[in-house]
């Protein structure tokens, strides 16, 4: 049977792409798409290294159909910097070693955008629990919290 | 090996057709936060994924000319989470739907979907059943009722005909005085399968109790309504003698499997410690209303 031809917008831009009707749209991003920066951990919405956003909804790559992307928004790691300057939760991670090997560290970075996003002053309980559904098994979690509550403070005065 | 095709209606008559044209090979597709999952581990082979998600009245949020709900089955946590309405006279529905899984699996993750997955644990199930939720069905056959307690048929296995597709839940108008709760016990803090879940809907009219019912989730193949807990609630000032009894009554509907979750002494005990903690959340809500 003949791909399915989608047509999508990715970080802005409009793409297409050929899947397979059981492609996930993390295979497409990492396949015909060539986005690598999310990432597979286990491939059933747990670990959250997969994480984008769908019309400005956090969700898994993993666990949406690649075909479902035809017609709407996304966001990948690969849209968060504008050219060489980075994104602030970029920035802050790098300043304060949010991160060690690397692996959740795009979809640590995508889930915490989308919380800033929706809550600019997130206490440390908030960002504990709204980021429980991506694993970090490098840095204890400590680092990660900090940076993006330090982000937000830092993101809150340069707003005013 | 047959290929996989993905249909996605934007009408249900499309739908239906496209289902049962596929026969047991057709599966829905709401969020498939469970569906693809199964996938993956070759758990389901689906021939046809008939995605739900592009058909209006299955992602709607309606409220109804009695002051009640109507919610598309495929409507997900994070968008119910968003109405301006439904948490404030629903809140404990919200907060068993909004359990369900990470901030991920609530862009996607429906009531919908976690019902007709048909797991014992399902956290929204226990909350519908208080709730006194009414499944809206539509098939081959035409469209039908039924109560969410009784959809459910074991683990994984639910009531719903051939072909059949859960469309919405309608929920009740509200009382003055009324108030829900749900809690579950897990040994975590977040992301993690109920070990006992209770909903609680109540309704207080100068300090008595006019009218309860109680959801016990992860207790038994299916999710229960336990009516006698309810019996016990009903007519008293939500007293310790009263608790007392409805715990006993929850603890007495539990028949539970021992797993690596927790075992039938612990699940049966907690059954009825959770429902005092619940009626209480519940019971504070109420009293605001």
């Amino acid at each position: 049977m003949a791909k399915l031809h989608v047509s999508t917008t990715i970080n802005g831009e409009p793409m297409e792409f050929l899947c397979e009707p059981s492609d996930t749209m993390l295979d497409a991003l990492r396949g015909p798409l060539g986005l690598t920066g999310s990432k597979e951990g286990c491939a059933s919405g747990d670990c959250g290294a997969c994480s984008i956003t769908l019309d400005d909804r956090l969700v898994c790559s993993c666990l949406m159909l690649a075909v479902e992307a035809e017609g709407h928004q996304l966001q990948t790691i690969e849209g968060m910097a504008h050219g060489d300057k980075l994104h602030p939760l970029q920035q802050k991670f790098l300043e304060m070693a949010a991160l060690q090997c690397g692996i959740c560290t795009s979809g640590m970075l995508i889930a915490s955008d989308a919380l800033l996003r929706k809550n600019s002053k997130p206490s440390e309980e908030e960002v504990r629990f709204w980021l429980a559904g991506n694993l970090c098994r490098c840095t204890g979690y400590d680092k990660i919290v900090r940076a993006v509550m330090e982000t937000a403070d830092e993101m809150r005065e340069a707003a005013q | 090996m047959t290929e996989l095709r993905y249909l996605a209606p934007a009408t249900l008559d499309e739908a239906i057709k496209a289902l049962a044209s596929a026969g047991s090979a057709g599966r829905i597709l709401a969020g498939g936060t469970d569906l693809l999952v199964q996938m993956r581990s070759g758990a389901v082979k689906p021939g046809v994924i008939v995605d739900i998600k592009k058909i209006a009245e299955m992602t709607a949020i309606e409220e109804t000319a009695d002051g009640g709900f109507r919610i598309g089955a495929a409507v997900p946590g994070a968008v119910l989470a968003e109405h301006p309405r439904f948490g404030k006279v629903w809140p404990g529905l919200l907060e068993a739907i909004n359990l369900i899984g990470s901030i991920q699996v609530q862009g996607r993750a429906s009531a919908g979907g976690n019902l007709c997955n048909g797991s014992p644990a399902g956290d929204s199930v226990p909350a519908l059943v208080a709730a006194g939720a009414i499944a809206t069905l539509q098939g081959p056959g035409g469209r039908r009722e039924m109560k969410v307690e009784d959809v459910p048929a074991g683990p994984g296995r639910t009531n719903l005909k051939p072909g059949e597709i859960l469309v919405s839940f309608t929920l009740p108008p509200r009382p003055k005085g009324s108030s829900d709760a749900y809690l579950r016990m897990i040994p975590r803090t977040e992301m993690d399968i109920a070990v006992v879940g209770v909903g609680v809907s109540l309704t207080i009219k100068d300090g008595v109790c006019t009218a309860a019912r109680v959801g016990l989730g992860a207790v038994a193949p299916t999710v229960l309504l336990v009516e006698a807990a309810a019996r016990a609630l009903i007519g008293s000032k939500l007293d310790d003698a009263a608790l007392k009894a409805a715990a006993a009554a929850c603890s007495a509907a539990c028949r539970p499997i021992d797993d690596k979750r927790g075992t039938i002494v612990y699940r049966t005990k907690v059954a009825g410690v959770l429902l005092k903690r619940t009626v209480a959340i519940a019971a504070k809500r109420a009293g605001g209303n």
